[in-house]
């Protein structure tokens, strides 16, 4: 798994590359939580290129989720999500929880 | 799709390590793929092992340094079944509860997901406790595609 940051005015972009397990999703946690740290909890988190991901992945998701609602107007939001990740998400009951977006662009112009 | 007529049961046994996932997802991965399983049972497949060994890893093997998962993967006609035996402490996935998956954001817990996508994914799933000598969890996925 590779994750890069990209930092604009009013949010943050996350780009997920690969395959999130048990092993790699501490790193995504840790990527929400540098975030947050800096006070941010705007996050724009770009799909398009994850392989996999497994309920260790579902679960930073939702850590990283409830973090950034705890404060006003804070959001994680997914943007080009692939289709099979995406019947995942379906699967565990996951959609409700986040406002996806087809892609990045459309996703860091409404948070 | 042609199916190869014979696919050989196989078995590797790797270290009861997060960073071994990949690894078993590889092999179970190949297994379905060698059958003529499509993309997307593939994934599946992946996923369920993924799941049930992370849940070894972290319950059956909790605690406790060095073990290891034996992974069984047999082609026969109609499913692949995945046989995954380990030597830790007893770990029955019946005993993990249903996740509410309509509860709010904030009363989401955070475990039991594992289990739930096994279940979905598997058409079958069977535990054996072999007491001291640890567990044994077969999954059967049968084909969706012919």
């Amino acid at each position: 798994m590779e994750i890069t940051t990209q930092r604009f005015k009013h949010c943050d972009l996350v780009s997920v590359k690969g395959k999130v397990d048990s092993y790699t999703a501490p790193d995504l946690i840790k990527a929400f939580t540098v975030i947050n740290n800096e006070g941010r909890f705007k996050i724009v988190l770009d799909l398009g290129k994850l392989e996999y991901m497994s309920s260790a992945g579902f679960r930073a998701l939702l850590v990283g989720q409830r973090t950034c609602k705890r404060y006003n107007r804070g959001e994680v939001v997914l943007a080009s999500v692939p289709k099979k990740i995406l019947e995942a998400f379906e699967l565990t009951g996951f959609t409700p929880l986040f406002k996806f977006y087809n892609d990045v662009t459309s996703a860091v112009g409404n948070i | 799709m042609r199916r190869p007529l014979v696919v050989p049961m196989r078995t590797t046994i790797f270290p009861a390590k997060f960073d071994q996932l990949e690894a078993i997802r590889k092999f179970a991965g190949q297994a379905a793929r060698d059958m003529g399983m499509d993309d997307s049972d593939i994934y599946t497949v992946e996923l369920a092992v993924d799941e049930a060994c992370t849940n070894i890893i972290e319950h059956a093997y909790r605690g406790i340094k060095g073990g290891d998962i034996e992974c069984t993967c047999d082609a026969q006609a109609e499913s692949l079944t995945i046989i995954l035996r380990d030597h830790g402490k007893p770990f029955n996935p019946s005993s993990v509860p249903y996740p509410n998956l309509d509860a709010e954001l904030k009363d989401r817990k955070v475990g039991g997901l594992g289990v739930y996508i096994i279940r979905k994914l598997m058409d079958e799933v069977h535990f054996e406790p072999l007491g001291e000598s640890g567990n044994v969890l077969t999954l059967i996925k049968r084909w969706s595609r012919q």
